[in-house]
């Protein structure tokens, strides 16, 4: 190859390599992951027994939103982008993003619009306090002044988000190498090809939300007012109509790592592959008419609930047919439990239990409930974290050794993964005979009869924490001190384009098209 | 060039970071400026946003004229601004959206229909609903919180037709972009001049219809007492048009980048995307003013 990657910082200021943007969001994510799992323990420490302890209730109250804030934008959603920018070209056997100075930009916002959202925590009347929901009127009537900064820097991190997004589908539908046909792709970049979809569709929703905060608060209209003729429900439901297929940008790229491990550590091809991207894009379709299952306690009329519980149910089947096709997949195959593959069957097993509380939710009699509990904390933590974030920790293990050419150590892999399943279950079980008890989510404190399981929680939190620790170690001691490898396939049942390139990955790669047969 | 003939990949830039430095710069700017802290910052983001823009764009035009554009790179950017206004439409669609809610549910629920009327009878014992809103809740409950408007810009009945502005601004937008497909025309015959003089009055087109569309701002606030303050309706009617209104302002900003481009002889019949990309967003605004059109003037 012609060049190398620059000396120093500017490599990094002015990168325009898929391979080096897509490092600096995985960092990026793991940063905010760690400042969004801080607030988590404080959270956690203080709900540790019943009375306050260690925050006030003020403070308390912007953990809870500044943790639902980080994790979903700043940890979650770069984590997979940081994915889609190293693995997208190598798996369509592209030489980079199809616009790689955008791609640079995309990246380069987050760092900024985070910064400001963090800052809030030290400006005077403190950080967003209203919930990651930031519903009206706690967001607009009675937020605090710093909420102007919260939607400039929802702003610019959607246009981020945006940019990123038309990225990969202008790259998945233009720069795929001959041969490479759309039914051939790998199912990670159909699952981000939809998730870039949906977030293009609905990015703009969330800044026309903010938007209409921003003129309620700061320029006298009446959008979530009903003194004005307005209706603070209407925020609910622009909110949820992006916050619904959201839900699904951050699980669908899940599925699609999941769906390239679980096949190479059972040394089979995927089970079902066409049914596996129509079920994709069903759930992607569904996720645009189920929104207002989110608001069955708003006093929707009757008819509206009945639609939105059976439309929701609905979404069952085609994750079903996903279920189905990773355990088949499995079943009389030759399977190894590597690190990698260990988090991709918890993520089967406990992504499963969350979609079935979500259907328990999802009953709108029910849901009554069980609405604003700990079991809604329960149900999406399942989702969120043993969904989403279980499968990134899988897919940073499997692909490790093809970006850096080092093996991570096999035992501190188990290690963190048995740490990492045991506290997470340890954390979330308990938080559903919390919510069926009566405990009701995001207070402060609690009635003495929640004291004993919240401890339990508690505890287990504190273990998750720990494993992610954990896991930073183990990145870095791979990246610093692993044991060097240079197999083009790290794992032997592993099938695709990245596999049949050099190990590490060299800066440049693909610049002539491979002829996919 | 860091690579060889097959792909482009543009060697490492600064553009990238200096416009995101931009962005972060206004969005604290535009916090501090709500919050009493003066303007300055947002000033600079802006002013630094847009140096980097036009050295950015200025790259990409000269590297395509410079023949280092492959067909690939160049359906990209074809991709690249179609999800773009797919993004604009779906923002747009938020607006509306909350336009059909209010307008079909949330009012005449505040005005006693359907199975909560009891409960909502107690809190606005004296509202009712009617569209356009001319009377708040607040107003109807004896408070003057929100105000509604003394007038609307509704359909004015056939005798007045002639001098309902809205009408004429849909007249030259739609003309506005019957004009801007001419100039696309002549550009593929390679007819240059009538190229110019097309896309000229397009141009000029947008431009009247903004001078319009702040007449009619003028009036509403001075003479109509309607307002952003003046409940849902104003609300509803500024967030629409305004920001349809500075849409208009940027393609109309973009057409005209594209004429000064014409004037020093750039595209040809074959390679015109610049211009194609900036006519694409024309129409589109064009689509939402007939939305726009129909849903907030029309059929009020």
């Amino acid at each position: 190859m012609a060049h190398g990657p620059a000396k120093g910082i500017g490599r990094w200021l002015f990168a325009t390599n898929h391979k080096d943007i897509g490092t600096m969001y995985l960092w990026f994510s793991f940063a905010m992951f760690l400042l969004g799992g801080t607030f988590a323990m404080i959270i956690r420490a203080e709900l540790f027994a019943p009375g306050m302890q260690l925050v006030k209730p003020e403070f308390f109250n912007q953990m809870t939103t500044m943790h639902g804030l980080v994790m979903v934008f700043g940890a979650i959603m770069p984590s997979f982008v940081g994915l889609a920018n190293w693995m997208i070209p190598l798996q369509i056997g592209a030489p980079d993003m199809a616009l790689p100075r955008m791609n640079n930009l995309s990246f380069w916002i987050l760092p900024f619009g985070f910064a400001l959202l963090a800052s809030t925590l030290f400006m005077e009347g403190g950080a967003p306090n209203f919930g990651w929901t930031f519903y009206a009127p706690l967001s607009t009537t009675y937020a605090p002044d710093t909420v102007n900064f919260f939607i400039f820097g929802v702003h610019i991190i959607g246009a981020s988000s945006i940019m990123g997004s038309i990225n990969i589908i202008a790259t998945v539908l233009n720069l795929r190498a001959p041969g490479m046909t759309m039914m051939k792709l790998p199912l990670f970049v159909w699952t981000w090809l939809i998730t870039a979809f949906l977030l293009v569709a609905v990015m703009p929703v969330l800044a026309g939300v903010v938007t209409m905060m921003l003129m309620d608060i700061n320029f006298g209209t009446s959008f979530f007012d009903a003194a004005g003729g307005g209706d603070p429900v209407l925020f609910q439901h622009i909110f949820w109509f992006f916050g619904h297929p959201e839900v699904y940008i951050i699980i669908l790229p899940a599925f699609g790592v999941v769906s390239a491990i679980i096949p190479t550590f059972s040394r089979k091809p995927l089970f079902g592959y066409s049914s596996m991207v129509y079920a994709t894009s069903a759930i992607a379709f569904l996720s645009f008419i189920v929104w207002a299952h989110h608001m069955f306690t708003t006093g929707m009329p009757i008819a509206g609930e009945l639609y939105f519980m059976y439309a929701t149910m609905l979404i069952a089947v085609p994750t079903g047919v996903k279920v189905f096709n990773w355990i088949t997949t499995m079943f009389r195959g030759s399977l190894s439990f590597e690190t990698p593959m260990l988090f991709a069957i918890a993520f089967v097993i406990l992504f499963t239990f969350g979609g079935f509380t979500g259907l328990m939710l999802a009953v709108a009699p029910a849901d009554i409930q069980y609405h604003d509990s700990y079991f809604v904390v329960g149900h999406f933590h399942y989702v969120m974290v043993a969904g989403a974030v279980f499968s990134m920790t899988a897919g940073i293990y499997y692909w490790l050794p093809k970006w850096c050419g080092k093996m991570y150590d096999e035992t501190m892999g188990k290690l963190q993964f048995w740490i990492a399943f045991i506290g997470f279950n340890i954390a979330f079980i308990p938080q559903h005979f919390l919510g069926l008890a009566g405990m009701p989510r995001r207070y402060a404190d609690y009635a003495l009869q929640f004291s004993d399981w919240n401890m339990v929680s508690s505890i287990g939190a504190f273990m998750y924490g720990a494993a992610q620790l954990l896991f930073l170690y183990n990145v870095i001691r791979t990246i610093v001190a692993g044991e060097p490898t240079s197999e083009e396939k790290t794992w032997e049942g592993a099938e695709g384009l990245e596999w049949t390139l050099p190990t590490p990955a060299p800066f440049h790669t693909f610049s002539t098209p491979p002829e996919v047969k | 060039m860091a690579t060889d003939s097959n792909y482009y990949v543009p060697e490492e830039s600064r553009l990238p970071v200096l416009a995101a430095m931009a962005l972060g710069l206004m969005a604290l700017g535009a916090g501090l400026l709500l919050n009493d802290g003066g303007n300055s910052i947002l000033l600079v983001g802006a002013a630094l946003l847009v140096v980097v823009m036009y050295i950015w764009f200025r790259t990409v035009i000269r590297e395509n004229m410079a023949g280092m554009n492959s067909d690939q790179l160049k359906r990209s950017y074809v991709w690249g601004m179609s999800w773009f206004i797919f993004s604009e439409v779906m923002f747009f669609a938020v607006f509306f959206g909350a336009l059909f809610y209010i307008r079909t549910l949330a009012l005449p629920w505040l005005g006693g229909e359907g199975d909560k009327s009891d409960m909502i009878h107690l809190v606005w014992p004296e509202f009712t609903a009617q569209w356009p809103l001319m009377e708040t809740p607040a107003q109807a409950a004896g408070s003057n919180e929100f105000v509604g408007p003394d007038q609307n810009l509704s359909f004015p009945g056939w005798d007045k037709l002639m001098g309902w502005l809205p009408l004429w601004n849909t007249i030259v937008l739609l003309t506005s972009s019957v004009t801007c497909h001419f100039a696309h025309h002549a550009m593929k015959h390679d007819d240059r001049k009538k190229f110019n003089i097309w896309l000229g009055v397009t141009v000029a087109l947008g431009i009247i219809f903004l001078v319009l569309q702040y007449e009619e701002y003028h009036h509403a606030y001075t003479k109509m007492g309607l307002t952003l303050e003046s409940g849902i309706y104003g609300s509803t009617f500024f967030m629409l048009t305004g920001f349809h209104g500075f849409h208009v302002t940027m393609g109309t900003f973009m057409l005209l980048i594209q004429l000064i481009r014409g004037l020093k002889g750039h595209f040809s019949s074959d390679d015109q995307f610049g211009f194609e990309a900036s006519s694409w967003y024309w129409h589109f605004v064009d689509v939402v003013w007939v939305g726009l059109f129909l849903f907030v003037y029309v059929l009020a």
